[in-house]
């Protein structure tokens, strides 16, 4: 099972908070499970031994016990989601000493498109990218709305038209793992796959070699014919890209005031803890 | 003339939607002759369709809904059976234009034509009689109500034969279900589906919200009302609250469609996240507007089988309020993953989290209600507590999806579905059968089949178990929602087994089509009948009157004093009284005027999905036409004369006697003044 045995950190806390959350609820679901077998089969007509009191509707205590325990648990519970909502929050940079690296995300009709603005290369439907060091994702679409999803590493984040949504993962490993979009988008939803490989610094530095030894180019002319509708696309590989293409994607949408500089990317430093909430609200196509 | 529709509209070379029109087709023509032959055509016109009767009401909204249960349900096996046999590159034998029509209107089915009719269709037939009134507070509303329903149900199943359905999913997020990602009349099917049968429901909840408000017997104070009463108020209350959002959204999503307005584009300033926003601020309250009134209904079996008062009658109500205030707050839950921010995550999963407390109050009531009292294990009280194991595992479920850390793993995969599924099947539709067998013989003079009662209910828990508990699994194996192959073969053994699960349910299906067919062929078997009226020896004063009740419900309002008040007067003797005289009944005429307005607007919608405007103006004018006439027309319904009455409760005595609820003597005094 994927996700009980993620290959990420951040996997890693998603799932222990799942354990923690499930055992807390347990403590009181499973005694609501045995009470209503036990009362039932006590209390059934023919066992006329019991005690019988049909006008008894009321009870203080009872009603003090069952209103608090759910409290307590609750109680509980929220100070573990108000926590661990923060500590998983997926725009928040992951704190490591090796430096980040940055790719960035497209949707399309029905494929993902990569781009590593700091190795200059592009791909579509594979991402490999080093083991123990932190990923930033950004994520945008140029079609409808999408889920950017690595199971195996921990959480998503839609992506959307015209927004730019983050997301910050690391692999604790070397691994092979599949890329998903979890979110519905059309006739090729199924096929919307990548594989997201985790490996060495070594090797991957060997694959950005070879990428950038790839005959093909991501000019205009190749994104206007990547944009074409296209199931299971096979992976490609570029060795270089339109300058800017990613923020061209994300300002196609604005209409009127195309060119505006992300509002994300000034404000994000390392280690900044609070998360930038104004930023990035989805109420607002402004970005 | 005819807009965009023409013969290539008709999916002609797809078998397996020719071969399902056929059928129905088949169907309905022998329906149509047997109608015919039997020569009852005047009398379903003037005792059924036309009826203004809230019994009468109800019991069509319960028909409603069980064909399209059979319908959804249809669609589910088909599901099922692709993701069973598209393993291993197999395409399966859906191509992806069919499959994703086929979970749209899965979801859409069971949430608005089964759902919502079924739950309509209970509070129509109890809520009136529950509260001592003889109708609703509206009838002819009422009657408008349920075609609009209806237009809304031929428009989804027209959409099999003529064109298309949306290939959205039932969430139909734009930019996806905007004219250039689905510029087909599958999404407009669906537009004009929701906005026809969600404008009944809002007068639905209008009407009801007026019946509680203003027709309690006298004496009735509000937190005298009976629970299933109380939770349907609730229920009623969101609908008011909510519906209106849904309509609004529609309609600015026609806009967009129908007139080039961006408002839900990905380009020109439109924001497709507001769409998503606003169906959640209707959809959210939409699943507590399901669930409360089987809660209600849980509620009443409990307490009239146990032989005992509902354990927190109050501390229900209170219960049920503060998860219908609550249920609005918390719309944001259903995407976290839109990336708002940890402190907005944050409020709407503590928001969630605080509904588990009165939902888990009510469940400790449902307990304590069982506790020291005389359980008997009727198959209602068999769903009843099916449903308190089954949806304790589904409450669970949900609080963990609330946590917006588990949620990014677990958003949009077949754990979210096996969740919902869990609720609304372990809750709402678990409720609504046991609702529908507890109430039948108030509706039909006769007990429901209890040996293919429990067989249905073993096969639908165990199937519910088997087809849900591997899409758990599944969903912590990364299989998201919405695929039509799965593309991993570590998940096809589980989606064998869900396959499994959800044959074991067709088979309790296929046993409660058994149940009716045998409990009316046997209708008249003494044990079986139960026309005097209190077959459960129930708390209310829907049990009070005759099995089905007279048109009129109550020859005398009944004077209430407190909770069950029927349980009351039987233990006070004081039950079945009759008067020393009866006095003349006002009761409204019935009408034609709802199922005029209601096929009108099926023209219109109609006329609205294929684009032909003539069409469409010509249904909405005469709508309003059809409306102004009714409203012009100068009808003060009629009273019903003492001496009907006195020959009804006559009956109704002589029932009583022989049903030994009360002495004979009583009942020859009665007769001799008669």
């Amino acid at each position: 099972m994927t996700l009980l045995d993620p290959v990420g950190q951040v996997g890693i806390e998603e799932r222990n908070l799942i354990i923690t959350a499930t055992l807390l609820m347990l403590l009181v679901v499973v005694p609501v499970i045995i009470m209503t077998l036990v009362f039932a089969w006590k209390y059934r007509a023919s066992n006329t031994s019991a005690t019988y009191t049909p006008k008894w509707s009321h009870s203080t205590k009872i009603e003090v016990v069952i209103w608090t325990v759910p409290i307590l648990i609750i109680i509980a519970l929220g100070v573990i989601t108000y926590k661990s909502t923060h500590a998983l929050d997926p725009y928040r940079p992951l704190e490591s000493d090796v430096k980040p690296i940055t790719i960035e995300v497209v949707a399309m009709d029905w494929k993902w498109m990569f781009i590593y603005p700091e190795q200059g290369i592009a791909t579509v439907n594979k991402i490999v990218f080093p083991a123990n060091t932190p990923v930033n994702f950004r994520i945008t679409s140029d079609t409808v709305m999408n889920s950017f999803f690595i199971p195996g590493l921990g959480g998503q984040i839609y992506a959307m038209a015209g927004m730019t949504t983050k997301l910050h993962l690391i692999a604790n490993r070397n691994a092979e793992m599949e890329g998903i979009s979890a979110n519905y988008s059309g006739a090729g939803f199924t096929g919307m796959k990548f594989k997201a490989i985790a490996t060495s610094q070594a090797d991957f530095d060997a694959w950005v070699s070879e990428v950038k030894a790839s005959p093909k180019q991501l000019d205009e002319a190749a994104y206007a014919a990547l944009s074409v509708s296209s199931q299971n696309n096979p992976v490609e590989l570029f060795s270089s890209y339109t300058p800017n293409l990613f923020q061209k994607i994300v300002d196609k949408y604005e209409g009127m005031t195309p060119g505006k500089p992300v509002k994300h990317e000034k404000k994000e430093v390392a280690g900044n803890d609070v998360a930038d909430t104004s930023e990035h609200s989805a109420a607002g196509a402004e970005e | 003339m005819f807009g965009k529709l023409s013969w290539e509209a008709v999916p002609f070379h797809e078998p397996i939607v020719m071969v399902t029109i056929a059928m129905i087709a088949l169907g309905g023509l022998a329906l149509f002759a047997a109608i015919t032959y039997f020569k009852k055509w005047t009398y379903l016109w003037t005792e059924w369709l036309t009826s203004v009767d809230h019994k009468k009401i109800g019991v069509m909204y319960i028909i409603v809904a069980m064909i399209m249960l059979l319908r959804g349900f249809a669609d589910a096996v088909m599901m099922r059976t692709q993701l069973a046999m598209a393993t291993e590159g197999s395409p399966g034998y859906l191509p992806p234009e069919h499959y994703d029509q086929i979970f749209t209107a899965h979801g859409v089915i069971m949430i608005i034509f089964m759902a919502m009719p079924f739950f309509t269709g209970l509070m129509n037939l109890a809520v009136p009689l529950q509260i001592g009134a003889r109708d609703v507070a509206y009838p002819f509303l009422n009657s408008l109500s349920f075609w609009l329903l209806v237009s809304g149900v031929v428009l989804v199943n027209l959409s099999l034969g003529v064109g298309e359905f949306a290939k959205t999913g039932w969430v139909a997020y734009p930019p996806l279900s905007g004219l250039q990602y689905s510029p087909g009349v599958g999404m407009d099917y669906y537009i004009w589906a929701l906005q026809l049968s969600g404008l009944g429901t809002t007068l639905t909840g209008v009407n009801f919200l007026a019946t509680v408000l203003k027709m309690r017997a006298p004496g009735m104070k509000l937190m005298d009302m009976p629970i299933f009463t109380w939770t349907c108020t609730w229920a009623n209350v969101l609908i008011v609250a909510s519906f209106p959002i849904l309509t609004a959204t529609l309609a600015l999503l026609t806009l967009d469609r129908y007139m080039d307005f961006h408002i839900f584009t990905n380009e020109l300033g439109g924001n497709p996240m507001m769409y998503v926003n606003l169906f959640w601020a209707w959809g959210h309250p939409e699943v507590y507007i399901l669930i409360l009134p089987a809660f209600g209904i849980f509620s009443e079996v409990i307490s009239t089988f146990t032989g005992k008062r509902l354990f927190g009658h109050h501390s229900m109500v209170y219960a049920s309020g503060a998860i219908s205030v609550l249920g609005f707050m918390v719309w944001l839950h259903h995407f976290f993953t839109m990336g708002s921010g940890a402190s907005v995550n944050a409020f709407f999963g503590l928001a969630t989290m605080l509904i588990s407390i009165p939902t888990g109050v009510k469940l400790f009531n449902w307990l304590f209600t069982i506790y020291q009292g005389r359980l008997r294990f009727t198959s209602q009280v068999l769903w009843t507590l099916g449903f308190m194991v089954t949806f304790a595992i589904g409450g669970m479920t949900g609080v963990l999806l609330a946590i917006p850390g588990a949620d990014f793993v677990l958003h949009n995969s077949l754990f979210v579905i096996a969740h919902f599924h869990n609720v609304i099947i372990g809750g709402a539709v678990f409720g609504y059968i046991a609702g529908f067998s507890f109430y039948f013989p108030k509706a039909f003079g006769f007990k429901l089949n209890e040996k293919w009662g429990k067989a249905a209910f073993w096969f639908w828990i165990v199937g519910f178990f088997i087809a849900f508990m591997p899409l758990y699994a599944l969903g912590f194996m990364g299989m998201t929602r919405r695929l039509n192959a799965s593309t991993n073969p570590e998940w096809v053994p589980y989606l064998y087994v869900a396959l499994f699960g959800a044959i074991l349910i067709a088979c309790g299906i296929a046993s409660q089509l058994i149940q009716l067919y045998v409990s009316i062929r046997d209708r008249n078997k003494p044990e079986n009948a139960c026309e005097f009226g209190d077959p459960w020896n129930a708390h209310t004063l829907e049990w009070s009157t005759s099995s089905p009740p007279p048109f009129y419900n109550f020859a005398v309002l009944p004077k209430v004093d407190g909770i069950d008040p029927f349980t009351e007067a039987k233990e006070n003797g004081t039950a079945y009284q009759a008067p020393a005289k009866y006095e003349p009944i006002h009761m409204p005429n019935n009408t034609a005027t709802g199922v005029y307005m209601g096929a009108l607007l099926t023209v219109f919608g109609f006329a609205m999905i294929w684009h032909i405007w003539w069409l469409a103006i010509a249904g909405l004018v005469g709508t309003v036409v059809v409306f102004v006439a009714h409203a012009a027309r100068d009808d003060q319904g009629y009273m019903v004369p003492v001496e009907t009455i006195e020959r009804i409760e006559a009956e109704q005595h002589k029932r009583l006697v022989a049903a030994k609820a009360i002495p004979a003597t009583r009942v020859e005094t009665k007769l001799e003044q008669a």
